[in-house]
């Protein structure tokens, strides 16, 4: 269980200080997929960041499994090493191999070299890339790349997933073949997904629950539950249900959007 | 392949254009031998010069020099290069001196490096080390710097230690800036080691070269001239291929940057 009780964060020094992210309190189950919307700018990446430990927040307390993530400032390892977090860019090494970079977490760990690579090529069929282990980053697709980043998320089993606007940089058309992806990859391993998205159709498709930010300083303006069962369709978008939903959601987000 | 013969062909055609205007110019103003050869006695001379054992002999003692320096100059620049980029405290401290350093003609040192470490090959070696050492130095700091803020983010989020950092991407991501620093380096090894011969020395190709200046054998003194600069291009040659071995994955292997 992931809980965020009264997270806020602000940027600057005092004289002009900017309030990113107004307190936040939310809960998130197990295994449980939760959407972030908002408009530009609202702190969802901030957010994020925050979670994964890479952000330190100026108030509030996160705690992962009853752990706390931050604790005077200090992220805590061993609660920090249960969230992974995909980038809105693959990030992947350039000079390794897709299975060596979907494996290279496991080499901070001093994992043997055959039983990761044996993991990481677990994961790459996982994610739909076998086939793929040896090439280079560079010789794959941007949704390829997307999939090893998605792969070396999941290696270490993270009992918490982030993903920031992980399909932005694709096009429509393959970005909904990668919702589909994700929740397949989701249904195979379940975990604890938190999801920035900037399209709320996606956000409706992939979650249990929406949670929607308002402007700066970003605070919950209301949280949609999604009651779909999965897997979900991509024909569900064109039923009532799902139109409704995403109304839902964007009038929470008023004009803003 | 047909832009590539073609590029050979026009290679060609220049050095053919510059041998003949060479010879007209030395036959027309009837040049003498001892200001400028005529090209055939330089061929001539290099004949004689390959064939000579000391030429050989000279040639391994200064491969040895600039191959040992540029060895010496790579560890010292990778090593105190990722000292500056690393620590920002040590890079405030003391790149003012690195610079200095630097800027410094190289030169002018090189009557005290002969001092310090004497006549023989240390001396060369480290004059050499010398020459080679900012250029792979600035490169592996600029490299190091220049490491994308997604893959800080990504070893933040991953917990990395420092080692690791430092070990499994900073210096993989460095790479290709460090190997354009060797490639500098390398010609510059070559240039130090040279003069250093020059100036001081009993042995090694610089050595010879300036013994036939003395005799004013010139135009032996321009085929072995022609042989350290064939001796150059191809240790350069050797970094080149360095670079298609180390990071076949960057696109300067591709572009085949040159940093001349």
């Amino acid at each position: 269980m992931l809980s965020l009780t009264g997270v806020e964060k602000r940027f600057g020094r005092r004289h002009d200080e900017v309030q990113a992210l107004a307190p936040v309190d939310l809960v998130i189950d197990d295994d449980e997929i939760v959407a972030l919307v908002g408009p530009s700018g609202c702190g969802k990446t901030t957010l994020l960041r925050i979670l994964a430990g890479l952000t330190e927040p100026s108030a509030g307390t996160v705690h992962i499994d009853g752990h706390p993530l931050w604790e005077g400032g200090v992220v805590q390892r061993d609660a920090a090493r249960e969230v992974a977090l995909v980038f809105q860019e693959a990030n992947l090494l350039p000079w390794l191999s897709v299975e060596a970079n979907v494996a290279f977490p496991l080499r901070l760990r001093g994992v043997r070299r055959a039983e990761r690579l044996a993991r990481a090529r677990e994961l790459c069929a996982v994610t739909g890339i076998a086939g793929f282990e040896r090439r280079r980053p560079s010789q794959l697709s941007i949704g390829m790349r997307q999939r090893a980043a998605i792969a070396r998320g999941l290696i270490e089993s993270p009992g918490v997933l982030l993903l920031d606007e992980p399909f932005a940089a694709l096009d429509a058309i393959l970005r909904e073949a990668m919702n589909l992806e994700l929740q397949r990859v989701w249904m195979e391993r379940p975990t604890t997904c938190v999801v920035v998205t900037h399209s709320i159709t996606e956000a409706v498709f992939l979650a249990d629950r929406v949670v929607t930010l308002t402007p700066r300083p970003g605070r919950v303006a209301g949280i949609t539950r999604v009651p779909f069962e999965r897997p979900r369709p991509l024909e569900i978008e064109h039923t009532q249900k799902f139109q409704d939903l995403v109304l839902e959601v964007r009038s929470l987000l008023g004009g803003t959007a | 392949m047909k832009e590539r013969l073609l590029a050979l062909a026009v290679g060609l055609a220049t050095l053919a254009v510059v041998v003949l205007g060479w010879k007209l110019y030395v036959e027309h103003f009837d040049v003498s031998k001892f200001v400028l050869p005529p090209p055939e006695d330089v061929a001539q001379a290099f004949g004689e010069l390959v064939t000579d054992d000391r030429t050989w002999e000279g040639a391994r003692i200064t491969t040895i020099e600039i191959v040992a320096g540029f060895l010496l100059a790579s560890v010292v620049g990778v090593v105190v290069g990722t000292l500056l980029a690393e620590v920002p405290l040590l890079d405030r401290a003391l790149t003012p001196y690195v610079i200095a350093l630097q800027v410094l003609p190289k030169v002018a040192i090189i009557p005290l490096l002969i001092v310090w470490f004497g006549f023989g090959l240390s001396s060369k070696i480290v004059i050499a080390a010398t020459f080679a050492c900012f250029p792979i130095l600035v490169g592996t700091r600029a490299g190091i710097r220049a490491v994308d803020p997604g893959h800080h983010d990504l070893l933040a989020v991953l917990r990395a230690r420092r080692w690791q950092r430092v070990g499994f991407v900073h210096l993989p991501a460095a790479l290709p800036s460090i190997l354009t620093g060797m490639e500098v380096g390398i010609v510059l090894a070559t240039i130090g080691t040279i003069v250093a011969e020059y100036l001081t020395a009993n042995e090694g190709l610089g050595y010879l070269a300036y013994q036939y200046y003395n005799l004013l054998q010139v135009d032996t003194l321009f085929a072995a001239v022609a042989l350290l600069s064939l001796l150059g291009f191809l240790l350069h040659g050797a970094v080149r291929l360095l670079r298609r071995l180390v990071v076949p994955w960057h696109a300067s292997v591709d572009v085949g940057a040159s940093t001349l």
